[in-house]
């Protein structure tokens, strides 16, 4: 602080270095050279050794800035900027570049200009003194010090400075020397981007520039234009009147003969065409008359330019983006595309990359033009570089529609097949997603989800496995189709997950199918023993997870009918899974084992096949990328501030709530037992169960299980599996008379809460168990929940506030609602719990409430 | 308009930093980090551009040194490559083959360079022949005053101030 008062008062006048050296030089050592110094830290071998040498050397510096010492001071502040580079603190040369900036020497002021750009930007608060000596050196005589001051302005240039150092630049602005001229022009455009107001006094002056010969003049005039057009829609109004003025410029640019000074590769200026094509784009944009005068600058420019360069093909990139940008002709913009086209052929990786970046810009506008260069664009995946491969990707995709689907789709599946693993996520949930948009038939479709399958089977998204399902299920005349592919895929490869499990599924539903004859397809040669074998080296494998395997052992239940010569070997394999150390598999198994011995009888009618399901909402058919699913699963994990976030997924839920209508099919899993089917025998409501039991297993995360999996009726445990967990207080729905399916309001990270509803005369009740799958408890489990305004909720306190891990247990709480208007009902949840220490907040939404509820 | 541009070794030893945005010394730091890393390990066929945030960088390799640029969005990459191009033939020009070392020992030469190029962010000169009459007309400055300095103080013979 006292440096800083003796800065103020004193005013600056250099000693002379000869008299500063006779008094003190016998104090003080002559301080080391600049090239000594980096000679030594240069010498250091390690890191630790540097910092001595720097530590050393900076005790010397503070040393000598503390005495005051003019004759050195510039010396010592560009060792202190070097020393500044490598890493080490150099903010005690701050006032001492300020001296320096002061002195009239010209070596000190560039190096204390050097400093003040390096060490200080807009956040230091030493600006008044800087803006001081700033605008002393504005006004000097020798150009090279305004030079030095203009620059340094441009880099630092804070509000106040721009306020308050604009009337010496727009001054400077109108001098009669380029030099000046253009450095003050550029520092006009970094006041106007601080300071948008000051933009006015500037105007006359730059309208003035334009009429320069000067390269230097004529570039910053343009850019300070650029600024400020974008900044004031009333200046770009006013300087639009010029377009015919910097048409000619630029004609004249491009005729003109060759000039060594501005030439590059035989391009003439490059750095000013450019601007000037960027400050057309500006100015034509939305503006008829404007794009019409730019129409034949921009053919020009377009065919004239030299392309054996990279500085070349940087103008006609210009170029195409102001032919894109403006309301240009439609011949224009074929030119411009092909342009793009052609830059795909280009032997430089740089060139093809802005041009599959420009291609993706402009593919909606020009949809038919980009499309011409298909081919190109196709090859451009076999690019070895990763970022190109990535651009050509998503310009690929872009590009499908139902008349190239089935040729694109051949590349691209080509294309995840060679891709690393991050290319694969992105591009099978692409495939997926288009091969729902644009499908020519079923079969195709099937073929192509199950070549994704195939080929990324592990890093594909989690709803396909059910998509795919669902899909196979609706067309029924490919059901043996379908089994017999999948028979041969999972023959020959268990590793990918989501096949093995589609297969699974497949295989328990229709594997009567897999020998019946196929139209085009040659006969499997298998016995009903061959896939009933699959399936137990499916269960048997370390391949497959558990999700796997139930969706396996569902499967040989379900052939226990399907293929009744293989029912005593299937019997004595549940059997063997009766003692799986794995909880739900072990249930499940013990549950079927029952079902051969004590409900026989109802087997046949249970193990039917499934019924048609309804498209599940939540597939995401909206989905367009991977890139929106990872986004949504970075949401979820984000549990500090999922305040905000919860906005978009609130529109999504009524969105769900749209689709659904007035339909009775609640979303989730949801056993419907209201009513039992007349076509089976008394298994009805079973077999919804165990229908329920299918779907509800996609790879999400196993179904609940219960504390205790030996129970004395398997009819009961059969409910169980259904989603009732054993503790829940309604549990006998089948006996109630209006009964209201019980909803899975939330299932996240092995946080599993379920509603069961009551009601009682106005009021409803809703029971909730909330389990906990994962390995550990989830300790000071609070829930919360929050209903529209019309309603009234009353939350009665928890049973606990711990869930127990494993599903051993659940806690209750009862939530009371009041529904007077008799609307539909909307829950918004939050959960707050700590797992191992780590404290999760979970949020929610339910609208998936029976409406026989409220109704 | 380039936000900063920076010179490194194919070691990461930062060689140069010019910053056209202001930012707090921590954030430079962490940046410049960042973006050696990132760049030292791109291979070779791999194309000079990166999107980071919502910015575009811009870097060629010329021998032991990387000329590393960020610009905005709406810039064209293909320029910003000629414009590290024509920082390097000045360099070149004025060392007379320029090598890493030339601008590890001068390196407040190489700032001087830059600024006569770039001013806060956008090119300035388009003539290579004017921005090296600059730069030696102000070195030329220098030179004077060191004369008159040394004509001024005998005893300073022994160890010119600059």
């Amino acid at each position: 602080m006292e440096d800083e008062h003796k800065l103020k008062s004193t005013p600056f006048t250099m000693t002379d270095p000869h008299f500063v050296k006779s008094t003190k030089k016998g104090i003080m050592p002559t301080p080391k050279r600049l090239r000594d110094l980096i000679r030594e830290i240069r010498a250091a071998r390690t890191a630790a050794d540097e910092r001595s040498v720097v530590n050393k050397e900076c005790a010397d510096i503070r040393q000598t800035f503390r005495e005051e010492d003019n004759t050195y001071r510039c010396r010592n502040v560009a060792k202190l900027l070097y020393i500044h580079m490598l890493g080490f603190p150099a903010h005690f040369g701050q006032l001492e570049c300020l001296k320096l900036i002061a002195s009239p020497r010209f070596t000190d002021k560039r190096i204390g200009y050097l400093g003040g750009m390096l060490l200080l930007d807009e956040r230091q608060d030493v600006h008044l003194l800087v803006t001081n000596s700033l605008k002393n050196d504005l006004n000097h005589q020798t150009q090279y010090i305004v030079s030095l001051a203009l620059c340094t302005l441009g880099a630092i240039c804070s509000c106040e400075m721009s306020r308050d150092l604009a009337g010496e630049v727009e001054k400077l602005l109108k001098s009669s020397n380029a030099y000046i001229k253009k450095k003050a022009a550029l520092c006009a455009v970094r006041i106007i981007r601080k300071v948008p107001d000051l933009m006015e006094m500037f105007i006359p002056a730059t309208r003035a520039l334009l009429n320069e010969k000067n390269h230097g003049v004529l570039l910053t005039a343009v850019a300070l234009i650029i600024e400020m057009c974008e900044k004031s829609p009333d200046t770009l109004n006013h300087f639009r009147r010029l377009v015919p003025k910097i048409i000619r410029i630029l004609k004249n640019l491009i005729m003109s003969g060759y000039s060594p000074q501005h030439d590059v590769n035989g391009v003439s200026d490059p750095f000013l065409q450019v601007k000037i094509l960027r400050l057309l784009r500006l100015l034509g944009k939305g503006d008829m008359e404007a794009s019409e005068t730019m129409n034949d600058i921009l053919a020009q420019v377009a065919t004239n330019t030299e392309t054996s360069k990279n500085v070349g093909n940087s103008i006609l990139y210009e170029t195409v983006m102001t032919i894109m940008d403006i309301k240009s002709e439609s011949g224009l913009r074929v030119l411009a595309v092909n342009i793009l086209g052609r830059f795909l052929l280009n032997n430089d990786k740089n060139i093809r990359y802005v041009a599959l970046n420009t291609l993706l810009r402009v593919v909606n506008a020009d949809y038919n033009a980009v499309q011409r260069h298909r081919s190109t664009i196709v090859d451009c995946l076999k690019d070895p570089d990763s970022s190109i491969k990535k651009r050509a990707m998503e310009l690929c995709f872009a590009l499908i529609n139902s008349n190239n689907v089935r040729s694109m789709m051949k590349e691209l599946v080509v294309f995840m097949e060679k891709a690393e693993p991050d290319f694969k996520t992105e591009c099978s949930s692409n495939i997926v997603t288009s091969a729902e948009k644009y499908s020519p038939n079923k079969r195709w479709h099937i073929d192509t989800v199950m070549k994704v399958l195939t080929t990324a089977g592990n890093n594909i998204r989690d709803d396909v496995v059910s998509q795919l399902i669902q899909l196979i299920q609706a067309s029924s005349q490919l059901h043996a189709y379908a089994v017999q592919k999948l028979y041969i895929c999972t023959t020959t490869d268990l590793h990918q997950q989501p096949l093995v499990q589609v297969a699974s599924w497949c295989l328990g539903e229709y594997g009567d199918l897999a020998f019946v004859a196929v139209e085009d397809e040659e006969p499997l040669d298998i016995t009903e023993a061959d896939v009933v074998e699959l399936l137990e080296k499916i269960l048997q494998t370390n391949y497959s997870s558990v999700v796997t395997k139930e969706y396996a052992i569902n499967a040989l239940m379900k052939l226990s009918t399907r293929l009744p010569s293989q029912t005593k070997r299937i019997q004595s394999v549940l059997s063997i899974y009766g003692s799986s150390m794995d909880l739900e598999l072990q249930q499940r198994a013990v549950e079927y084992s029952a079902l051969f011995t004590k409900h026989d009888q109802m087997r046949s009618g249970l193990l039917e096949k499934m019924p048609l399901q309804e498209a599940k909402v939540t597939n995401g058919d909206d989905m367009t990328n991977g890139d929106a699913l990872l986004d949504e699963l970075e949401d979820n994990n984000d549990t500090s501030n999922n305040i905000q976030k919860i906005e978009p997924r609130k529109t999504e839920s009524q969105n769900i709530l749209d689709l659904l209508g007035d339909g009775n099919e609640p979303l989730a899993p949801v056993i419907s037992n209201s009513k039992p089917s007349k076509d089976t025998s008394g298994g009805g409501a079973l077999l919804d169960l165990l229908g329920d039991l299918d779907m509800s297993s996609p790879a999400g995360g196993p179904p609940p299980l219960m504390a205790n999996p030996m129970l004395d009726s398997p009819l009961d445990s059969m409910m169980l599996i259904g989603g009732d967990s054993s503790t829940s207080p309604v549990n006998n729905s089948l006996d109630e008379a209006p009964a209201y399916p019980p909803v899975t309001a939330f299932e996240k990270n092995g946080l599993k809460i379920e509603f069961n509803f009551k009601r009682d005369g106005e009021q409803i009740q809703v029971h909730l168990a909330s389990t906990n799958s994962t390995f550990s408890d989830m300790e000071n489990f609070v829930f919360q929940a929050a209903v529209p305004k019309s309603f009234q909720l009353q939350l009665e306190p928890p049973s606990a506030s711990t869930i127990p891990a494993n599903n051993a247990g659940a806690v209750t709480q009862v939530i009371k609602i009041n529904n007077p208007q008799k609307q539909a009902i909307r829950m918004r949840l939050r959960m707050t719990y700590t797992t191992n220490g780590s404290p999760v907040t979970e949020q929610g939404e339910v609208s998936n409430f029976p409406n026989n509820l409220w109704q | 308009m380039m936000q900063f541009m920076l010179l490194f070794s194919r070691q990461g030893k930062l060689r140069l930093q010019k910053w056209y945005e202001a930012h707090p010394d921590k954030v430079k730091k962490k940046i410049t980090r960042e973006l050696i890393t990132t760049i030292l390990s791109r291979k070779p066929k791999m194309c000079s551009f990166i999107e980071w945030k919502d910015m575009k960088i811009v870097y060629k390799r010329y021998a032991s040194l990387y000329f590393c640029c960020c610009v905005e969005r709406d810039d064209n990459e293909l320029l910003t490559l000629e414009i590290i191009h024509r920082y390097v033939e000045l360099l070149d020009k004025y060392f007379g083959s320029v090598c890493e070392l030339d601008i590890i020992f001068n390196f407040e030469k190489a700032y001087f360079m830059l600024d006569e190029l770039l001013l806060g962010g956008e090119v300035q000169e388009t003539s290579k022949k004017n921005v090296l009459k600059a730069i030696a007309a102000q070195d030329l400055l220098q030179e004077e005053e060191k004369d008159l300095y040394l004509q001024n103080d005998i005893l300073s013979l022994l160890a010119p101030p600059w």
